[in-house]
């Protein structure tokens, strides 16, 4: 968890240009982070590439924050 | 008619970014053409381009250098991935463009009077050929959601409505070599017929990549003979010339309504004048060997502007250093203008920058401006020996000082589309 946690963490900050601080596992993507849906798409293809899985549509949808990605990926990987 | 003038302008060029940097080296006869390093070039038979000097080492460029690209100023590295090159060009001149006009709208008005129309002659070609790549080999759900946003052609004027505020027309000229002729003229009319006070206008292309360069070649338009010596690659009018070099860049001009220029004590480079087309429906990528084409854009700009050829000063001609149009261009030219070709300055600022494509006819068009400015005629570099006897001053090698009072800038484009421009000196 704490793994997949940290690997997440560092594909947001590269990938939305936001400071480490603000990147908590209750952090909005859109909300707190600046996202917007094409962000969003894009963040969900880099967590697919990383952790070599894939997020279908539906349940990417459902990724809104930090820790929705990190719970699902954990469920994946784990 | 409302008067239409030039109160900014932006450069992004081979011989480096910003106004004075590359109209200094311009008139020095500095050339900007060098070995592409960028890609692979082993299978290709053109091997050369005038590449933009970046601090990231493209084009030959080192920080700290004058006049070098600076993408970090533009855009974060991380915005910088989802637009091809020709998107960061474009933003990058108009940047230097509105900050040299002094405007930046605050108020709604303003911001609804003040629009933008940078075009490109053929867009984000390297993106398409990154993400066919992609696509065929990771399938579709490896692609970006920004490829489309990042290569589409308006998207300059997109990034730059967006970037500086500016709600007016937001439009974008695809006409291949003369798109950006075509942006300064149309875009002039939209000031002119009052659709908007302020048009950011101007062409931005970034096509140095493999399947651009081999899609010239292809169409044997490219310069293959002077690999190992790429200085001397781009000879306009020259015996020995034998096809175009690809250039890169961008080229903006802020173009302003007369009054609102004066009201707001903007400084006035030169006053757009004339605006003229036309079209050969003759040949897809040949120009019409009659010239007769460029003949009508040319007629048709001078009886927009109410001159006469005697009026015209200075010509910055297309004159690509291909083997047919140099020569074709130059018959016109002296067919338009008779007996006032003697003594008439025309020369081709390709032969130091290469071909910009989309964005040729909008650094030409500034380079014609900052001719009036300074009168001061830039050099065709490697003119030694011309191909065809004429009594135009083709400027070989040494930039002619000579007042300057009206310029005509030709742009003739694939398709058979041509352009042209005169500006003259602001009263």
């Amino acid at each position: 968890m704490s793994d997949v946690l940290e690997r997440v963490t560092k594909i947001v900050i590269e990938h939305l240009d936001v400071d480490a601080e603000k990147v908590t596992e209750k952090a909005s993507f859109i909300d707190d982070l600046g996202a917007d849906s094409l962000d969003n798409v894009e963040l969900v293809m880099a967590f697919e590439e990383e952790f070599d899985i894939e997020i279908p549509d539906d349940a990417a949808e459902h990724i809104q924050t930090v820790g929705d990605a990190v719970k699902f990926i954990s469920e994946k990987v784990g | 008619m409302r008067r239409v003038v030039v109160t900014g302008i932006g450069l992004v060029t081979p011989l480096g970014c910003g106004r004075e940097v590359v109209w200094e080296r311009l008139l020095a006869g500095r050339s900007g053409l060098g070995k592409i390093e960028h890609f692979e070039t082993g299978d290709l038979a053109c091997k050369i381009a005038g590449m933009v000097p970046r601090t990231d080492g493209r084009g030959g460029g080192r920080e700290g250098d004058a006049g070098v690209f600076d993408p970090d100023s533009v855009m974060s590295a991380r915005d910088r991935r989802r637009v091809d090159d020709f998107i960061l060009y474009g933003i990058a001149a108009a940047d230097e463009a509105l900050a040299d006009a002094g405007w930046d709208p605050q108020t709604e008005e303003d911001k609804c009077r003040a629009g933008v129309m940078i075009g490109s002659g053929i867009g984000g070609l390297e993106t398409t050929y990154n993400n066919s790549i992609e696509l065929h080999e990771k399938g579709p759900r490896r692609l970006s959601p920004f490829i489309i946003p990042g290569m589409l052609i308006n998207l300059v004027s997109g990034q730059v409505s967006i970037r500086h505020g500016l709600k007016g027309p937001n439009h974008a000229v695809v006409t291949a070599c003369s798109t950006g002729a075509h942006a300064i003229g149309d875009a002039s009319r939209l000031v002119a017929r009052g659709d908007a006070d302020i048009m950011v206008a101007g062409g931005a292309e970034a096509t140095v990549c493999r399947l651009g360069v081999a899609g010239f070649i292809a169409c044997k338009a490219l310069s293959t003979g002077f690999n190992d010596t790429p200085e001397a690659a781009s000879r306009p009018y020259d015996k020995d010339r034998d096809g175009f070099v690809m250039g890169e860049g961008a080229g903006v001009l802020v173009l302003e309504e007369y009054e609102h220029a004066k009201a707001r004590g903007a400084k006035i480079y030169a006053e757009v004048k004339g605006y003229g087309l036309s079209g050969d429906a003759y040949h897809i990528t040949a120009p019409a060997e009659d010239g007769d084409g460029g003949f009508r854009s040319m007629s048709a700009a001078l009886k927009d502007a109410g001159l006469t050829p005697g009026d015209i000063d200075y010509v910055n001609a297309h004159g690509t250093s291909t083997p047919l149009g140099d020569e074709i261009e130059l018959r016109a030219v002296e067919r338009l203008f008779g007996d006032h070709s003697d003594g008439l300055v025309m020369s081709s600022t390709k032969s130091a920058v290469g071909h910009l494509l989309g964005a040729a006819g909008a650094i030409e068009g500034i380079f014609s401006i900052l001719a009036i400015r300074d009168g001061v005629c830039p050099p065709t570099l490697n003119l030694d020996n011309p191909s065809v006897e004429t009594s135009i001053n083709l400027a070989p090698k040494t930039a002619v000082k000579k007042p300057v009072k009206a310029a005509l800038s030709n742009s003739f484009g694939f398709g058979g589309t041509n352009a042209s421009v005169v500006f003259v000196a602001a009263e």
